[in-house]
């Protein structure tokens, strides 16, 4: 592995013997053990692992909701644990786009709303609207949360993650409250939006067939990373077998 | 089940952790309504309680009645009288007292004691040395409240002058009257027990010395169960009248029991009124509070009821927390009640004379206040949850669901392009719940109002003050004659030191009739246009005294049922008691006392006497009131003499003690409830949408928008509130002022601009420090816990 102190352009994030332990009380919990990555710009890469293995843990460290207890994350040039709280929320605001199995729409605000609250603060956004039919959801934009089901509402929570052109797009079991039809309606609009924007996609699920769409699956246990796997031939979402 | 019951126990106290702020908030609105409550009501109790006692060990008179002289043989034709149980005659004579190292004169009342036996009635409670022995000369008992203001011991000597002539007395022992519980100088208008003291003396030792022997000219009536006052007296008018009787007075004329009167009539309006609002109030925000707190709770009631527990389980687990709340506000509130209760009952042993004056408190107030915050605060969770519990447990666990919106009215007219989308948010919010909204600006705008309502108690006070010293009584000095004297007096006066001028005064006492309405009053003859003692017309502007005819304080006229161009009977109170017919030319205003005015000419022609005056008003210079005040002393033809300035400080001091600390406390109460309220109001707005907070958050909203979102609906909210608690405010002052308005003194409604910019202020700073504390709440928003979907 190329030790350039992250310089790499075309290394989205780099973490180097990342560590996260949870105090409770008495008990120490290690929820990661020293994690060393490196996510490729562009690419579509899925998390994988037992529950409790990390996962979520380090999506948030990278994500910036989240500070490690040791160890670095790079984010391109930067150094994310360097960051004051204001420059990671400026670096939520304009670089990450996060969905959660949980939709978390702001249940006063119609769709489109909920997507122009993203864009208003964006550098470069695209039209609300254009997120929303990316999503597939054009004809529902004018509908507050309590009138859409829980696939359309995940998709606006796309929609709205994308909307600002993020670089990266994370993603905690995006599909996880969704029965196979929509999960699939999701997984596409994830990848459409990974290929035509180049988004660089973490997606974390405890559906193993879904890696079968990544660039690059990585199994997590105990928090450490196990293996990682680069898929030559990523299927489309269509053809995951659920 | 056992288990499962300690796990909701447990479930309990940590819910009640983790709201100890907004818990506290509650427990302190319910302590402060409780509090004033017990205290007022004690001390009201209290003075109650031992006035009855007091008059009953003592033996306070029923009827009394002054003269000029009679045979104490007459005695027996009063007891005679149907319903008279028991009487009394006495000596009782004005005196001028000397005290060393004060400049300006002190008089006293220097009353007969029977020799060798206990009076029958007003009797003495003896607070040190001992009584007087039969004949006793040289010796008098002076009445606590001049030996305190003295520094007096059993032993000292006092100087006075009696009938002309100086002696000096010896105390020998302290005592309090049931006459005297509030003791007034004649023609006094506040207590000043430095400048007047009462004092006791042997019948015999006193009779020879003021040339009454075998006679009175003051006699005490009780009367038996089934006795008539209004027969009594007029019976012993009869009997008097020859010897000079004055109008004879039940005991709710005789001055201390109207003053004491008139103050428990004035604390149980003020004493009602404040506990009434803060107990109110804190009912009402605790309802409200509670009902919002629990409906916090919803997905966890739909758990619950999902699991299996009924209705009746989950209603008694949430009136548990209830229950906490009741018990902390009820303690802090009745300790907090006893312990002001005393204080506040210090404070009236300074200028009402009981032998014993201790707090206590009625069961049945305590019982009344707890049980109607509890019902308040009961009722509030039982709707919350009944709302829950209503709805299938499904539904109510959902909490994913997000809750229904629609869009706004404004929206519906098209004017959401002019609102940001966060503003939106708040508008979509007040609208979303606008019966919420307004009850948290009915709560807040009520405790704003209770604010104004404390400090309107100080503006008017002021006011009426002012009204009284810089508008009506514009003197420095009034002095009055122990008889009155020829109007070349006055000349006499204008060449005494440091006199500026001076203006003269015929005041005689009379009784007023019109039908059957009556009232005792004083007649002040004055100069048509006055300068100094002046009276002022219904708008408060110093008017002329009018040529022919009475001009009559609104407060008598009212009394009388009387208005301007009636006719009303006048009976002069003095020698040979002449009734006149005398029109009401004018209505004055006066906020303090009962008098009707007339040009005094005309009055001396009425009472058939050449110019003869009985006091005057002076002007003088300051720089001269030493050797003022010590040539006043000297003249034994001058009874009384009151420095307005002085008056106005005791007034002042008086007000500041009771009615003033009263209010502070008011104050910091309804300073509490506000902040009680708003910080309430924000930190349920925080529980209810940390979760959608959090998210916005991890949008990248950054934490100032979203404390927008969150205070947002609050400040409209307190917006609305600010005019609707001016204007509730206005309405409470103006009630109490209907209520205050007593024979003692009127209370203007009065409400400065500071006042309603205070109460603005102390709003929105309490606004300000909930927002802080709230702040820092969302300030520790954990965005990783709240994206796990946990409330
Ligand atoms: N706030 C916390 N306090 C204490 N321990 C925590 C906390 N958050 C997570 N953990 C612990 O850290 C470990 C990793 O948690 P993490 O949420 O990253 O797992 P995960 O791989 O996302 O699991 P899952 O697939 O079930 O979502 C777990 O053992 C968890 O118990
Ligand atoms: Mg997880």
């Amino acid at each position: 592995m190329a030790r350039n102190n992250g310089l790499d352009d075309n290394i989205t994030f780099r973490t180097d013997r990342l560590t996260k332990d949870y105090v409770t009380g008495e008990t120490i919990v290690q929820a990661l053990r020293g994690v060393t990555l490196e996510i490729p710009r562009g690419d579509m890469v899925v998390l994988l692992g037992p529950s409790g293995s990390g996962k979520s843990t380090f999506l948030n460290i990278i994500g910036g909701l989240d500070s490690p207890s040791s160890g670095e994350v790079y984010f391109k040039k930067d150094r994310l644990s360097d960051y004051s709280e204001q420059q990671l929320t400026l670096f939520r605001r304009h670089n990450v786009g996060f969905i959660f199995q949980s939709y978390n729409l702001v249940p006063s605000l119609t769709a489109l709303e909920n997507v122009a609250l993203v864009t208003d603060i964006a550098l470069d956004p695209i039209s609300p609207m254009a997120a929303m039919e990316a999503v597939n959801l054009g004809n529902r934009a004018r509908h507050f949360p309590s009138q859409l089901s829980g696939g359309e509402q995940q998709r606006v929570a796309i929609a709205r993650a994308i909307a600002k052109r993020p670089e990266v797009l994370l993603c905690d079991e995006p599909t996880g409250a969704l029965d196979s039809e929509t999960g699939i309606v999701v997984l596409k609009a994830l990848q459409r939006v990974n290929k035509e924007f180049g988004t660089t996609t973490i997606i974390i699920t405890h559906n193993a067939a879904i890696a079968d769409m990544a660039d690059r699956v990585i199994f997590f246990g105990d928090g450490q990373v196990i293996n990682v796997k680069l898929n030559e031939n990523p299927c489309p979402p269509e053809e995951i077998s659920w | 089940m056992l288990m499962i019951i300690e796990a909701l126990n447990r479930k309990l106290l940590r819910d009640l952790w983790n709201i100890k702020g907004q818990m506290l908030a509650i427990v302190m609105v319910m302590a402060c309504g409780i509090t004033t409550f017990i205290m007022s009501f004690g001390v009201l109790d209290s003075l109650k309680l031992s006035r009855a006692v007091y008059y009953d060990r003592y033996q306070f008179a029923d009827v009394f009645a002054q003269l000029k002289r009679a045979p104490v043989a007459i005695r027996q034709q009063v007891l005679d009288i149907p319903g008279v149980s028991a009487v009394e005659t006495r000596v009782v004579f004005g005196v001028t007292v000397q005290v060393d190292g004060m400049t300006e004169p002190a008089s006293g009342k220097l009353i007969s004691l029977p020799d060798g036996r206990k009076p029958l009635l007003n009797n003495l409670y003896l607070r040190s040395g001992r009584m007087l022995l039969p004949d006793e000369a040289g010796a008098i008992l002076s009445s606590e409240a001049f030996a305190n203001a003295h520094g007096f011991t059993l032993g000292d000597r006092v100087s006075m002058v009696i009938n002309g002539h100086k002696r000096s007395l010896e105390i020998v022992g302290i005592v309090l009257s049931p006459e005297y519980v509030y003791s007034l100088a004649p023609g006094g208008m506040f207590p000043d027990d430095k400048r007047f003291g009462v004092f006791w003396m042997s019948q015999r030792v006193l009779e020879a010395a003021v040339d009454m022997d075998g006679a009175f000219n003051d006699i005490a009536v009780r009367m038996d169960r089934g006795g008539n006052v209004e027969n009594i007296k007029e019976e012993l008018d009869i009997v008097l009248k020859p010897y000079g009787g004055l109008i004879a007075y039940a005991r709710k004329n005789q001055m201390s029991h109207w003053f004491v009167q008139n103050e428990l009539n004035q604390l149980r309006v003020m004493g009602f009124f404040a506990p009434a609002i803060f107990l109110g109030v804190a009912a009402f925000l605790i309802n409200v509070v509670m009902t919002r707190q629990v409906a916090t709770q919803r997905v966890q009631i739909g758990m619950l009821k999902a699991v299996g527990y009924s209705n009746l389980e989950i209603a008694l687990h949430y009136l548990k927390m209830v229950l906490v709340v009741v018990v902390m506000g009820s303690i802090f509130g009745i300790v907090g009640g006893i312990w002001l209760g005393a204080g506040m009952i210090n404070i009236y042993t300074e200028f009402f004379h009981f032998p014993i004056l201790q707090f206590s408190f009625s069961v049945e107030v305590m019982i009344f206040a707890v049980f109607f915050c509890s019902i308040a605060a009961v009722t509030g969770t039982l709707v919350a949850i009944g709302q829950a519990a209503k709805l299938p447990p499904a539904e109510a666990m959902r909490p994913a669901n997000p809750i229904q919106f629609r869009r706004t009215l404004l929206e519906r007219m098209g004017l959401e392009k002019y609102f940001s989308h966060l503003t939106r948010i708040v508008i979509r919010h007040l609208e979303r719940r606008p019966v919420r909204a307004l009850f948290s600006t009915l709560a807040i705008g009520l405790s704003m109002s209770i604010l104004i309502f404390a400090f309107f108690m100080e503006d008017s006070i002021n006011y009426m003050l002012e009204v009284q010293f810089d508008m009506a009584q514009r003197q420095d000095i009034s002095i009055g004659f122990v008889e009155p004297r020829a109007i070349s007096t006055l000349e006499e006066i204008r060449l005494m030191p440091g006199v500026m001028s001076v203006e003269p005064l015929r005041s005689v006492a009379v009784f007023l009739k019109s039908g059957h309405y009556s009232k005792r009053s004083t007649i002040m003859g004055i100069r048509p246009k006055p300068d100094l003692n002046r009276i002022l017309d219904q708008n408060l502007v110093a008017a002329e005294v009018p040529a022919r005819g009475l001009a009559l304080s609104s407060k008598l006229a009212e009394i009388l049922h009387v208005k301007k161009g009636d006719v009303i009977t006048v009976e002069i109170l003095e020698d040979r008691r002449p009734v006149l017919r005398i029109r009401v030319a004018e209505i004055v205003e006066e906020f303090i006392g009962l008098s009707a005015f007339m040009d005094m000419d005309q009055l001396n022609r009425a009472l058939n006497e050449s110019t003869v005056i009985t006091g005057a008003s002076l002007m003088v210079d300051p720089l001269w009131n030493g050797p003022l005040y010590q040539k006043i002393k000297e003249i034994p033809a001058i009874a009384s003499m009151t420095i307005m300035q002085k008056a106005r400080e005791i007034f002042k001091d008086m007000m500041s003690e009771n009615i003033l600390k009263l209010v502070a406390m008011n104050i910091i109460f309804a300073s509490l409830i506000s902040f009680g309220v708003i910080y309430n109001t924000a930190r349920i707005a925080l529980s209810e949408r940390g979760r959608e907070l959090a998210s916005l958050r991890v949008l990248g909203l950054t934490k100032g928008e979203v404390a927008y979102l969150l205070f947002g609906e609050m400040a409209v909210i307190i917006l609305m509130a600010i005019p609707i608690g001016l204007f509730t405010g206005y309405l409470m002052a103006y009630g109490l002022a209907q209520h205050m308005d007593t024979e003692l003194f009127r209370i203007p409604v009065v409400i400065e601009k500071s006042t309603y910019g205070l109460s603005v202020i102390i709003v929105v700073v309490s606004a300000a420090l909930s927002f802080y504390l709230v702040w820092r709440q969302v300030e520790n928003i954990d965005l990783v816990t709240a994206q796990k979907g946990i409330e």
